[in-house]
């Protein structure tokens, strides 16, 4: 690092504000020409984004291992669903019970209904973090899978309050692509400027050694505890997103259960454990190659042999790419590096003058 | 009292089954320090097994049994090789992360293999009427299934028991899971240990598997999950690493689940969340386990 070029801080400014606006361009184009089905692909990578780097701030970057991102996904999901839909609807789709009657009149906006969402994923996330984030290692990585699952339980018992397993239907498709990419946009600057912080600093101090941390004076729990209630926050946002994209929810397992945790757990492996901007890359990758597969479970003719549709086999090809990922290539893309333009800088131009630093 | 001899064999049976899912995690933490998170689905794929051996080959139902346990053995074993085995020296956390990875591999895989729409095990039992019989004990009426599961489940103990505590290869994995390089250096070959540790943990599961699919005959690509979960939960209750721990954990966590469902029916619903409060329980207060030695964190 000591000898490096860099660019000077108004350049990077520059470069950073020409990049934002070349983007809303583009989401402009796409939002005015795709078709319904890309775009909502394109929504989707950014609600994805939004979940892989929430989970990355506290697997990745303070090395917390949770598995319960899917329960504060489910808890943003709900809080913001039962917010958004109207009195009429609601009385109409609780049919095993009514609903309580509290909750039947309560009606906000989509922004509201969002932040709400975020906040009591964060409540919860508090609450759960207090007992969970005593134990360490695997332990953590069993007892918040079991939360999750205990919220999940919980989703498909409370009927006056979740409508129980016949979950909630017809939300408005409020999560349009300003939505989407501006809640993205404030993740990502929010984590950025938390990582880059002493409050980041000292997060990564614990995910090298916690020992060695303590010592130092960092408080491992109180940093590890903020760090798990704002991944929760940004995790129940992007729960309210997801339900707003895909206007029926319900407390199954593939849509709000650990296999969505699994999904978001293997973009930020994807992408590299530790990296924003991995995430976002991971997030990206997953969303298309998760469309892209949908054709191998449809019937299709390859050289001339006729293939009938399997379904799950996308699943499965993904699972095996996660496997392959891991044993040969456990950085992921990026590592623990940032696309900044200072890197891509270095990676372009200066590649090849002094050694490869680390 | 009629109730609670119900309820008791109840409990003693799925905690037995818990129990046989509970070694083939503990033997394999109490090695690698390892979750093998995929253990749930391999008693899954060794479901399946007997289902195909039974229906396809039509193989009487012992003959189809043992040729699934034979097959989840095999499994086991290549899992390690394919999977672990390349990730042994790096970080935990990777090979946490890839066994996750199976986990999901082995669920897609029996989905697009098998299908994803349940199915039913008695089919494997076309003649069923003796296990359908019941006994009468102290008034309580108690299916002769019950007794069997936990006849073969004992049966099953003694014999892992003898071949851990009084056989050469036994003394080996016990060895292996105090310390690997002291071990490799008297001469004994720690894959092979290993692959053999993977491989009797996964025909564990399997027999617990089909006795599973005895009791409650449905068959699908996610029966592996829950059971998998709170068989690693009564591992971590008894003391995650003793074998012995892992039996006391399982009968008890069985126990404890029917006896709540059992007495207060109002909480019925929430069955599957009683074991992870437990566990946060049991971690806070006892995070060795009730049969577990204390590991301090070495700095």
């Amino acid at each position: 690092m000591k000898m490096e070029k860099k660019l000077s801080a108004r350049t990077n400014f520059i470069l950073t504000v020409v990049f934002l606006i070349f983007m809303a361009l583009l989401l402009y184009l796409a939002d005015r020409y795709m078709d319904s089905y890309k775009l909502r692909v394109v929504r989707l990578i950014a609600i994805y984004g939004i979940m892989a780097v929430s989970l990355n701030l506290i697997n990745g970057i303070t090395g917390i291992f949770s598995l319960g991102h899917a329960g504060f996904i489910l808890i943003g999901a709900y809080t913001a669903s039962l917010l958004t839909l109207s009195p009429e609807q609601k009385a109409m789709s609780f049919i095993i019970e009514p609903i309580v009657p509290w909750l039947a009149n309560a009606h906000t906006d989509f922004f509201t209904a969002t932040v709400a969402g975020g906040v009591l994923a964060a409540v919860f996330a508090f609450l759960i973090g207090w007992p969970v984030l005593r134990l360490s290692g695997d332990y953590l990585a069993i007892a918040s899978l079991g939360f999750a699952e205990v919220i999940r339980i919980i989703a498909l018992n409370a009927i006056s309050i979740t409508n129980g397993p016949l979950g909630l239907k017809g939300i408005p498709e409020y999560s349009n692509i300003w939505w989407c990419y501006g809640w993205l946009f404030v993740t990502v600057l929010f984590m950025a400027s938390l990582v880059n912080s002493s409050y980041g600093r000292a997060l990564k101090a614990i995910r090298e050694d916690r020992i060695a941390a303590e010592a130092m004076g960092i408080n491992v729990f109180k940093h590890q505890l903020l760090s798990f209630v704002i991944g929760a926050f940004f995790a129940g946002v992007s729960g309210s997103l997801y339900a707003h994209w895909l206007t029926t929810i319900d407390p199954r397992t593939t849509t709000l259960g650990p296999m969505l945790t699994f999904y978001v757990l293997i973009m930020i492996v994807l992408g590299g454990l530790g990296s924003i901007s991995g995430s976002l890359i991971g997030a990206a990758l997953f969303a298309i190659l998760f469309e892209w597969l949908r054709d191998l479970e449809e019937p299709f003719t390859f050289f001339g042999i006729h293939v009938p549709g399997i379904k799950g086999m996308r699943i499965l090809v993904i699972s095996a790419i996660f496997i392959l990922v891991m044993i040969f290539w456990q950085r992921g893309i990026m590592g623990r590096e940032e696309l900044t333009w200072n890197n891509l800088y270095r990676w372009l131009f200066a590649r090849r003058r002094g050694g490869e630093e680390k | 009292m009629v109730f609670f001899l119900q309820n008791l064999f109840n409990g003693i049976m799925l905690g037995g089954l818990y129990a046989l899912i509970a070694i083939g995690y503990t033997m394999v933490y109490g090695i690698l320090r390892l979750i093998n998170f995929a253990h749930g689905d391999v008693m899954m794929m060794g479901v399946y097994f007997a289902f195909y051996a039974a229906t396809l080959l039509s193989l009487n139902p012992l003959f189809s049994a043992i040729v699934a346990i034979l097959g989840a053995a095999l499994l086991g074993f290549l899992i390690d090789r394919v999977a672990y085995k390349p990730l042994r020296n790096a970080p935990r956390i990777s090979a946490l992360i890839t066994a996750i990875g199976v986990s999901f591999f082995l669920e897609s895989l029996a989905v697009v293999v098998f299908g994803a729409i349940p199915k039913s095990f008695l089919k494997v039992f076309k003649d069923r009427t003796i296990l359908n019989k019941v006994l009468t004990v102290a008034g309580a009426r108690i299916p002769l299934l019950t007794f069997l599961v936990i006849f073969i489940t004992a049966v099953i103990l003694i014999v892992l028991f003898f071949i851990v505590y009084r056989t050469k290869i036994g003394m080996a994995m016990r060895a292996i899971s105090m310390d690997i390089p002291t071990t490799a250096l008297m001469g004994v070959n720690v894959d092979a240990v290993i692959g053999f540790t993977f491989a009797l943990g996964s025909a564990l599961a399997a027999a617990s598997g089909i006795m599973w699919a005895m009791r409650f005959p449905n068959v699908h690509p996610y029966m592996g999950f829950m059971p998998g979960l709170k068989a690693f939960i009564a591992a971590v209750f008894g003391g995650i690493g003793s074998i012995p721990g892992a039996v006391l954990g399982g009968v008890l966590l069985g126990l404890i689940e029917i006896f709540l469902a059992a007495y207060f029916p109002a909480v019925m619903g929430y069955r599957d969340a009683f074991a992870f409060i437990i566990l946060i329980i049991i971690l806070l207060v006892k995070p060795s386990g009730l049969l577990g030695k204390k590991i301090v964190e070495k700095v």
